[in-house]
């Protein structure tokens, strides 16, 4: 039986965003591919993002066809199922982190079908037990999550959903108010990873999900350096950088961790850095 | 007395949220969301526009030479003993396949809804071709997505696609075959939703696509029902046809639905479903489970943690690890039943097409003339078998020829 209760996953993200919002700047939140680049080798890579400064950590269960990840994620997928990672090794995995000392919440982004197959609440139990704050499952649009949604307020875990520069007003809406923990905000069309477009006009975008909005709110997709990460500082709760966190990976946990740093920094600074 | 319901006043499918009883749905990224919404609503407008309906009419009999002939196989039949076996000519349809109707179906709908470039993924390089004529015929720009591994062994289709004027992008990814070539798609669907129309080429995908695709095929039926009654002076007791995704054979099917016939599906069994390879969805009870992929909930070949599983068919259009939704209603209900045929047994049955019939048919529908091959012979003459022959086999030739050689050098000299 979990000892966490209903709105547990969701408040310890709210909390870290508190955080971030008492010191005048957004939570930085960081991405990498689980059992990247093997199980045993991305251990310190994720403890280097806490040690560089990250406040939430999304970790992605690696899936064979991950449509909505572009190449630099997908390689990272590959080489990780390559290496032998499986949904419950990445829970392990987790479970492992939290006894090496990670604080920060963590939130698991996978696909749906991986879940279905482990079992929709066999999986969201798990996540509980091992201390995972939140799922992002980026092809269940709020159509199809009824199950999934269901299974994770049973166990405490906030089910966050993603809002897109196609999402009309009437969306926005109905995804500002079944999301929990955050509201995750896409910055552009196509996939995850370096710049394939320029962002949208993110102003008025973001003035529109505001209005709707009953939790913080942080951007994604296409956020490569921290000058970017700079410039986009007063618009929103909270920043995600995953694809050059993951291209930074393979130069090991030190590099990481003073990358993640740097980013970082550009969220607590005012003054522009070259 | 009230008369029995027919089936299809029974048969309510697809639902308004795209489920074929407890399969099919949207399965997507939120930034397709509203595209797809976009497709439905320009979908069901066009459906019920007379001039629209009119326009596909005109170039299905003008352009891709419809109605297709049926053509009993007099000698096949007599060589098998048994069944009468009939063929339901898709081959003769202008770029090869039957594919072409669904893709002048979507690229007019393309058109009217204002966009000028159409996405494509292709495993045989049919539905590639098939897209790239249509964007030819209409002034669109075609971008195609095929597997490195299908690009090597569909090799003409791939030359054909770029003279029709499309670009072919090739995916190195995974198994590098069909499956994907649709991730691609939908990745360059994602990043150009504005200006860009998804052309899905089988009854797959997020709804409305496997609904769509099947409206557009239902002429294969329709006619093949039409024809057998005016020239056997009867309905068939059986069809059959090959899938893959399950395009022709949901074509193929819908005009029967309310008749008592029987319907079979073949699947790929590839080197036997023992081997693991193959890409047989519902004779694999191990691999092949319920699951979602590509944007649909149906049954998937996928490993023991969800992942999907790589696939195996002589054929790239059967090569894929997904059954369209309907066929997995359709098999539930007990309308249709589905089997497999090995590798071995389609390239026997393209021999016998070759010699007894003097049609060289597309690997993928040598499946089903291998199944009809089987079954002829456990029935009496006075019975009809109506295959569906989804497409010509002049693409599959370097494969063939490469396995002959192997098998017996000489054939080849």
């Amino acid at each position: 039986m979990s000892l966490h209760t209903r709105e547990a996953g969701a408040t310890a993200i709210g909390k870290a965003f508190q955080h971030a919002k008492q010191e005048g700047r957004p939570a930085l939140i960081t991405y990498l591919t689980l059992g990247y680049p093997s199980p045993q080798a991305s251990l310190p890579l994720v403890l280097a993002l806490e040690q560089g400064g990250a406040e939430i950590i999304e970790l992605g269960v690696p899936f064979s066809d991950p449509l909505a990840d572009g190449p630099i994620i997908q390689r990272a997928s590959y080489t990780a199922l390559c290496a032998g990672t499986t949904p419950p090794l990445c829970l392990e995995l987790v479970a492992r982190l939290r006894q090496q000392g990670l604080q920060v919440p963590v939130i698991l982004m996978g696909y749906y079908n991986p879940i279905l197959s482990y079992g929709i609440e066999s999986y969201t139990a798990r996540c509980a037990e091992v201390g995972v704050a939140g799922l992002i499952v980026p092809d269940l649009p709020l159509e199809e999550a009824a199950p999934l949604q269901a299974a994770c307020q049973q166990v405490g875990i906030a089910l966050i959903f993603l809002v897109t520069p196609t999402s009309d007003e009437k969306r926005i809406a109905q995804l500002a108010a079944q999301t929990e923990g955050f509201l995750y905000v896409v910055s552009r069309l196509g996939t995850t990873g370096p710049q394939q477009r320029p962002m949208e006009e993110l102003e008025d975008y973001i003035a529109t999900i505001r209005h709707y909005a009953h939790t913080p709110l942080a951007l994604g997709f296409g956020i490569a350096k921290p000058q970017q990460a700079q410039a986009l500082r007063g618009l929103v709760d909270g920043l995600i950088v995953g694809s050059a966190l993951v291209e930074c990976a393979s130069k090991g946990p030190q590099v990481l961790a003073e990358t993640v740093s740097s980013f970082r920094r550009a969220l607590s600074q005012t003054e522009t850095i070259k | 007395m009230p008369s029995q319901p027919t089936f299809s006043e029974q048969y309510p499918w697809p639902n308004e949220r795209g489920y074929f009883g407890p399969y099919g749905g949207r399965y997507v990224p939120e930034t397709l969301i509203a595209p797809l919404e976009e497709l439905e609503e320009a979908y069901h407008s066009a459906r019920s526009d007379p001039n629209f309906l009119q326009s596909y009419r005109d170039l299905l009999r003008h352009y891709v030479g419809r109605p297709t002939p049926l053509s009993y196989a007099a000698r096949l039949s007599q060589i098998c003993g048994g069944a009468q076996i009939w063929l339901k000519r898709e081959d003769l349809a202008h770029t090869g396949a039957h594919k072409i109707n669904n893709a002048l179906g979507q690229a007019l709908l393309a058109q009217r809804m204002g966009k000028r470039r159409l996405i494509a993924e292709t495993g045989a390089g049919q539905h590639g071709v098939a897209t790239a004529t249509a964007a030819a015929l209409l002034g669109l720009e075609c971008t195609i997505y095929m597997g490195t591994e299908d690009m090597r062994r569909q090799a003409p289709n791939v030359l054909r696609m770029r003279l029709l004027g499309a670009q072919v992008r090739p995916v190195d990814a995974g198994s590098c075959t069909l499956k994907d070539a649709v991730n691609e798609a939908l990745r360059d669907w994602a990043l150009n939703v504005h200006e860009s129309y998804y052309l899905l080429g089988s009854a797959l995908g997020p709804h409305p696509y496997p609904l769509i695709v099947r409206d557009f095929q239902r002429i294969i039926g329709q006619e093949a029902r039409e024809q057998i009654l005016a020239q056997a002076g009867r309905l068939p007791d059986v069809l059959i046809a090959c899938v893959g995704g399950g395009s022709n054979a949901i074509g193929l099917f819908h005009a029967f639905l309310d008749d008592p016939v029987e319907m079979i599906g073949v699947e790929a069994g590839g080197e036997g479903i023992a081997s693991g390879r193959h890409a047989a969805r519902f004779a694999d009870p191990q691999k092949g489970r319920l699951g979602v992929l590509h944007g649909v909930k149906t049954f998937v070949l996928q490993d023991e943690y969800g992942q999907i599983a790589s696939t195996h068919s002589i054929s790239a259009g059967l090569d894929y690890p997904a059954i369209g939704p309907e066929h997995a209603l359709l098999r539930e209900l007990g309308r249709a039943r589905y089997t497999v045929a090995s590798d071995q047994e389609a390239l026997e049955a393209f021999g016998a097409l070759c010699r007894y019939e003097g049609i060289i048919p597309a690997l993928e529908s040598a499946h089903a003339v291998a199944h009809a091959m089987a079954l002829a012979p456990t029935l009496p003459p006075e019975k009809i078998i109506l295959v569906n022959l989804s497409g010509r086999g002049d693409k599959d030739l370097d494969t063939v020829a490469n396995i002959f050689k192997e098998e017996n050098d000489e054939l080849t000299h």
